[in-house]
């Protein structure tokens, strides 16, 4: 039972019911049915704000003292996106200031940064207003936070796309990098980046990028991020197709050994084996794969001993037997390695 | 069945091996995966103080007064989910039939009349009586109701309206906005091997499990490139920590037991229908081991509930989804070829869990079985089998 109007008022709260300008309003309190299930305990505030959102929403109404009270259920449940779809139908309808709102929707994500609604809200605005123009800039210091933050960066790639903002993106990126190579996020967007511009056809940037790579490789070998960026580029071509590249991480495999670069060298043969299958090459992709399995990333072993059997499979009976030649260099191989 | 191995995987003597190298690089992404390795070593080093005999053991009873109690009432912290309250009637529901705790028939009713509260008179289900319907609890209500499994739990979903509420959120270019004037939702496979929420971003656990399920149902999974997707998704699992990640380079989390691990029985089956010779008999692609170890003896609360990462607070998403994980770890293959292995004693076992639709899978036989007899909308008789569109190989409830 609440207590009553006096003692609420003597204590600073003030809720909807105690202000005049509702009193035409018969709140709706929420019908769960009768033997309620997954009953929240709410606070008095959350039920009076949500009785008289639910009264507005059933009369439909359009007023000021409906948008005002959306502020107040996003502020209590931001996650709520039926008062958030109402309150759009408002900005609409009342003809509100959308900079305005561009204010009060940047200080909700900067408090709330990983609620869906918040930054789809932001997205709806942008596009009423046909102004990205705060956009990069906002996002840049959300990230600043949280450099990984899911929604910022799917807001960031709807911005720069829809309005084709490129143009200092790459710039961005590696920034970034410089501050966390091991940023996920970041090489995404990289791909996503020169993808959508240059693309990776072009062979001096391709070797640009497979140079970076390896740069970034010497300095922090045990980050997954650059391997599978390095792989994720070369792979629609053959991951054996760039010059060289084999040797270099043959080399790299001496002093900076990692996990992932031996997944790279499993990788690199079983491209080769495409277009020369020979048993030499096979046997080298089953001993890293039986290295990776046995000792050095015993936790995907499972899948190393299932990607050995696999190719096995496929190339085993058909590759071209090794001559004596060819297992010499084999063996030498070997003990290089 | 398998027996428990004598030593646990954590407790190897090599086990720090595995600890993250920085290669003397130190960036917040190598503090932060530090920073939880050096909790969880912590975590590991109590609990082998406290057990001179390492036997970890699922906290059932706990866990079942805290589901039993959320399934009623939840504190004001439960505000943050008043538009998702289908999501905590199955997320509690799952776990509860993971347990194996039946649901008394009345609590069972109450829920399906509560559902009937949530749903819209234009179609679908909302996050709460008089909001508007949005496709996240509609998955979430359709579930919960088709654990409950009862005629009553059946017919509540009106079935017309709902096919409008689809028809009204599906786009042009093959996606589905989540509810009418929202966010688009749509799965892309990426340089990366994973799928991400929309074409262009970062591979993400959860998108991809959603995106390869939806193309498992749709019976179109062999348009993914699978081999990538299994190497980005296996890589996912933590070498120290035995639990997976969601994203490269971030941390652990509980959840991802399932949107993770919960791949592998789908690529399993995806690569069966491919032909693929090579498949284990025995096991998933990934360390059922470590992650039992993972989930039992780091997401338990003492108190019930289980979590993200120990530090975190326990919170019914968490149970829902690290339970899940914990069965699929523990249950391999289908109806008939089954392998169990279960970590602990023997009552550490939960149910087996369908890997497409994460309800048991005799729900999905008996759900299926209900409304594959009903009428499609505009058709004025059930339809005959070869009228069905290839039916979903998921579809029969059966893992092969």
């Amino acid at each position: 039972p609440r207590p009553p109007l006096l003692c609420r008022k003597l204590s600073g709260l003030y809720f909807i019911e105690d202000r005049k300008e509702w009193s035409d309003l018969e709140p709706v309190p929420q019908d769960d049915g009768p033997n309620p299930v997954v009953k929240i305990a709410y606070s008095e505030k959350f039920t009076d704000v949500f009785d008289y959102f639910r009264a507005l929403l059933k009369n439909d109404e359009k007023s000021e003292r409906a948008f005002t009270l959306t502020a107040e259920a996003i502020e209590l449940n931001a996650a709520n996106y039926t008062v958030w779809h109402y309150r759009r139908v408002l900005l609409q309808a009342l003809e509100k200031d959308l900079r305005q709102e561009m204010r009060y929707i940047t200080a909700i994500i900067e408090e709330q940064p990983k609620n869906y609604q918040v930054w789809h809200h932001r997205r709806m605005v942008v596009e009423w207003l046909s102004d990205p123009s705060e956009e990069l800039e906002f996002i840049a210091d959300i990230l600043s936070q949280d450099a990984k933050n899911y929604h910022a960066w799917q807001h960031r790639q709807w911005v720069i796309q829809e309005y084709k903002l490129w143009d200092s993106e790459l710039e961005f990126v590696e920034r970034l990098l410089e501050e966390d190579v091991r940023n996920n996020s970041a090489w995404n967007q990289r791909h996503f980046v020169i993808s959508h511009t240059t693309g990776y056809s072009d062979p001096a940037i391709l070797d640009r990028e497979v140079q970076y790579c390896l740069c970034q490789i010497r300095k922090a070998p045990h980050n997954e991020s650059v391997w599978n960026y390095l792989k994720g580029i070369l792979q629609d071509r053959g991951l054996s197709s760039h010059p060289g590249l084999l040797e270099r991480v043959l080399e790299l495999k001496e002093t900076q050994c990692s996990p992932y670069l031996l997944a790279f060298l499993v990788d690199s043969y079983e491209d080769a084996l495409e277009t020369n299958n020979t048993r030499a090459t096979l046997n080298q992709a089953q001993e890293v794969c039986a290295l990776l399995a046995q000792v050095k990333d015993t936790i995907r072993r499972e899948y190393w001993l299932f990607l050995g059997r696999s190719l096995e499979s496929k190339y085993g009976p058909t590759a071209a037997p090794q001559s004596d030649a060819a297992s010499s260099d084999a063996a030498d191989q070997q003990e290089l390695s | 069945m398998e027996n428990t191995p004598p030593t646990l995987r954590c407790f190897n003597e090599n086990h720090c091996a595995e600890l993250f190298p920085d290669d003397g690089v130190e960036t917040v992404t190598s503090e932060e995966q530090k920073k939880v390795e050096r909790n969880i070593e912590e975590v590991l080093s109590v609990y082998k103080q406290i057990h001179s005999v390492p036997e970890p053991t699922l906290l059932r009873e706990q866990h079942y007064q805290y589901l039993k109690k959320g399934l009623r009432t939840l504190s004001d912290a439960y505000e943050c989910l008043d538009a998702s309250r289908p999501w905590l009637c199955y997320w509690i529901l799952h776990s509860l039939e993971l347990l194996e705790e039946p649901i008394p028939a009345a609590v069972a009713s109450d829920v399906c009349q509560f559902l009937a509260h949530c749903q819209s008179p234009t179609g679908g289900f909302a996050g709460g009586p008089r909001q508007h319907a949005h496709l996240a609890p509609t998955y979430a209500a359709v579930n919960a109701l088709c654990i409950i499994g009862t005629e009553e739990a059946y017919g509540i979903i009106d079935r017309e309206r709902l096919l409008d509420f689809l028809r009204s959120v599906k786009q042009p270019d093959g996606s589905f906005v989540m509810h009418v004037g929202g966010e688009v939702d749509v799965r892309c496979q990426n340089w990366e091997g994973g799928l991400g929420g929309v074409p262009g971003l970062e591979a993400h656990g959860g998108y991809t499990f959603c995106g390869t399920a939806a193309m498992v149902i749709l019976g179109k999974e062999h348009m993914l490139d699978l081999k990538g997707l299994l190497r980005w998704t296996v890589s996912r699992q933590m070498r120290y920590e035995g639990g997976f990640q969601g994203r490269c380079n971030k941390l652990v989390d509980g959840c991802y037991s399932f949107w993770q691990a919960g791949l592998l029985p789908l690529l399993h089956r995806a690569f069966f229908r491919d032909g693929e010779s090579e498949l284990s008999l025995q096991r998933w692609m990934f360390e059922q081991q470590a992650l039992q170890e993972y989930i039992l003896l780091c997401c338990q609360n003492p108190a019930g509930g289980l979590l993200d990462k120990p530090g975190k607070s326990r919170d019914f998403y968490h149970t829902c989804y690290c339970l899940s994980g914990l069965s699929v770890a523990q249950h391999f293959g289908n109806v008939d070829l089954h392998r169990e292995f279960i970590l602990g004693k023997e009552e550490n076992r939960l149910a087996p869990t369908h890997p497409v639709y994460n309800i048991c899978p005799e729900k999905v036989a008996a759900a299926l079985q209900h409304f594959h007899r009903l009428p499609v909308s505009g058709q004025s008789s059930a339809p005959s089998s070869s009228s069905h569109q290839q039916p979903a190989p998921a579809a029969d409830g059966e893992l092969s």
